[in-house]
């Protein structure tokens, strides 16, 4: 911008004095984001390159070495496994449980907002108070499941019918239990946010479609296939999106849902955010850790573009 | 009144998930009126309502210093993400000036940095600057989130641009615009973003649980967490603890419900 002269138009002035103020408004928050944000995401790729030493010039090079590292670590294979099994039960479970019931809330008048309260006020919650909750109820002697389980043999036991009984469960004591019963608490835990969005999205979509295609004869299913996923798509990818970013970077419920040890029963529950964590805090590894992060920053990367390219491609009606 | 079996179907299912929601928290908040005697019976109902466990909570353990930094934080923290999210949103949507859009694209990209990946170079940061186990350690992070100015910046566009130029005839100055003219308008918004602000912050726990080194610096999410260790297993007082750990969201959520509701609806919708 050139410097206004003497005979200069005065709109030039004020235009400088426009953006001189603007940039006075953003000093300080331009500071944080390079400060905070810029700067920490450029060194993390940084140290992930060298060994880990309080003093600067005591770190090692070690170039791609933690990434091969990665290759060889079982632990994190286990990890990233659990990872992907998380999300494959986490995100389709929070899609169709969100979508049926934001789709019958939107079928009743009465009550509809203490409904919907009712399955938001997990969302709102610390997880670590959700995750002692539960996992008192999983407990395997004293829970409020393997009661209910034994109350619920004795009926039938009582009643001639033994078939019908069910043996106590191990649920987070068992390898083979352990993870779903930590998913099962973050669905518990995030539905809510889900039917909030679709609701929302529901009520976007004129009812004269609805009417019209029932005209014509369309049955329920046919309305809900043809009308509501269509017109719900971008919600759709915008949820999906959403929980599959969330299950990527699980932590919180999956330290804090009581095992003998972090990880659960032979690291059966482990994630990367938990892996991650040990190996940064537990073993001070930060070079190693933080190239672990950089693994996870690039999985949320791809994850979230080919989600966006695959899902909104069917978009277009 | 004819009632129509579907509607019947559509409220038994409701009301089925409505008591899978709720019965966590109310298994939990009745534990916390049990005695410790009492607290391994399957009964839902304590046989006699005690207040003990909560006195226990309440004057022999850390909790209320928790408490404490968890409202700090989280007051500190909703006050500076209203103000300066706001103050961006508003200075990238009605101020002229040469790189806007430049630093809004900056600014959003660091959306896609996941946090778990910046907690160890702040945790370096941390060391080397003295800020382990600080009040400003454990807000540093969170002041300005690019969401809350992406999500400000949104709602800033909606307003006509005759409202700002009229006032600048005017002889207003440029705060003055964006304090009295374009804050009041977007209230709305404002309501969400210091609302989750307060609720997010409230919850937060990985990074506190990184930057808290001593009891006393612990918020409520990272003092329940290791609670164990402070009350054995002693699951009557744990779960007391954490009936009071969910009242303050909780209190947020009733009082707040539909503008979080509403502001949840427009992030997922306008995206």
């Amino acid at each position: 911008m050139t410097t206004p002269g003497k005979n200069a138009k005065p709109v030039l002035t004020l235009a400088r004095r426009e953006a001189l103020w603007a940039y006075l408004f953003l000093l300080l928050p331009l500071a944080f984001f390079l400060l905070v944000r810029f700067w920490p995401t450029l060194q993390a790729f940084q140290l992930s390159l060298f060994t880990w030493h309080v003093d600067p010039l005591q770190r090692q090079f070690v170039g791609l070495g933690h990434y091969q590292e990665m290759l060889g670590e079982p632990r994190l294979q286990r990890a990233l496994l659990n990872t992907l099994l998380y999300t494959l039960i986490i995100v389709p479970a929070q899609l169709v449980l969100g979508l049926s019931i934001a789709t019958l809330l939107q079928s009743v008048t009465a009550f509809k907002g203490l409904f919907r309260a009712i399955y938001f006020a997990p969302y709102v919650t610390p997880a670590v108070a959700v995750a002692w909750v539960w996992s008192w109820l999983y407990s395997v002697n004293f829970g409020v499941f393997n009661n209910l389980l034994f109350e619920w043999s004795l009926f039938w036991e009582a009643r001639g019918i033994p078939w019908l009984s069910i043996a106590p469960q191990p649920f987070l004591t068992s390898p083979s239990q352990a993870l779903l019963a930590v998913a099962v608490v973050v669905i518990w835990q995030g539905l809510g946010f889900q039917v909030v969005i679709f609701l929302a999205g529901l009520q976007g979509i004129p009812r004269m479609y609805y009417e019209a295609a029932r005209i014509d004869g369309a049955n329920p299913w046919h309305l809900f296939r043809h009308i509501t996923v269509p017109l719900l798509n971008p919600v759709i990818v915008f949820s999906v999106v959403i929980s599959t970013i969330a299950s990527l970077q699980l932590f919180d419920q999956v330290v804090n849902i009581r095992f003998l040890d972090q990880g659960g029963p032979l690291n059966s529950t482990l994630t990367i955010v938990l892996y991650l964590y040990q190996e940064a805090f537990g073993r001070f590894r930060f070079g190693y850790a933080t190239a672990v992060a950089v693994l996870l920053f690039i999985l949320v990367l791809v994850v979230t573009i080919v989600q966006f390219k695959l899902i909104s491609r069917r978009v277009d009606y | 009144m004819r009632l129509k079996l579907t509607t019947v179907v559509a409220y038994l299912l409701l009301l089925i998930g409505s008591l899978v929601m709720v019965f966590p928290f109310a298994w939990m908040v009745m534990s916390s009126f049990k005695e410790a005697r009492e607290i391994f019976a399957l009964g839902f109902w304590p046989s006699a309502w005690s207040f003990d466990n909560y006195r226990e909570v309440l004057f022999r353990t850390a909790f209320p210093r928790w408490f404490l930094n968890s409202l700090i934080v989280a007051t500190i923290t909703t006050t500076s993400v209203l103000f300066f999210c706001s103050l961006v949103g508003y200075t990238l949507t009605w101020l002229r000036f040469p790189g806007r859009t430049l630093i809004f694209v900056l600014m959003l990209s660091t959306l896609m940095v996941p946090t778990e990946m910046l907690v160890i170079p702040w945790y370096v940061m941390s060391v080397n600057y003295g800020w382990v186990n600080t009040f400003w350690g454990l807000i540093f992070p969170g002041l300005i989130p690019a969401f809350g100015v992406f999500l400000m910046r949104q709602f800033f566009r909606t307003l006509p641009r005759d409202l700002f130029d009229a006032a600048r005839v005017d002889g207003m100055s440029e705060f003055g615009l964006f304090w009295q003219i374009g804050l009041p308008l977007v209230r709305p918004a404002l309501a969400a973003l210091g609302i989750f602000a307060f609720i997010g912050n409230w919850n937060a726990y990985l990074w506190p649980l990184i930057i808290a080194k001593s009891n006393d610096m612990r918020t409520v999410p990272v003092g329940i967490s290791l609670f164990s260790g402070e009350a054995g297993a002693a699951w009557h007082l744990i779960m007391t603890a954490n009936a009071l750990a969910i009242l303050p969201a909780l209190a947020v959520f009733v009082i707040f419900q539909k503008q979080i509701i509403e502001g949840v609806a427009l992030t997922g919708v306008k995206g």
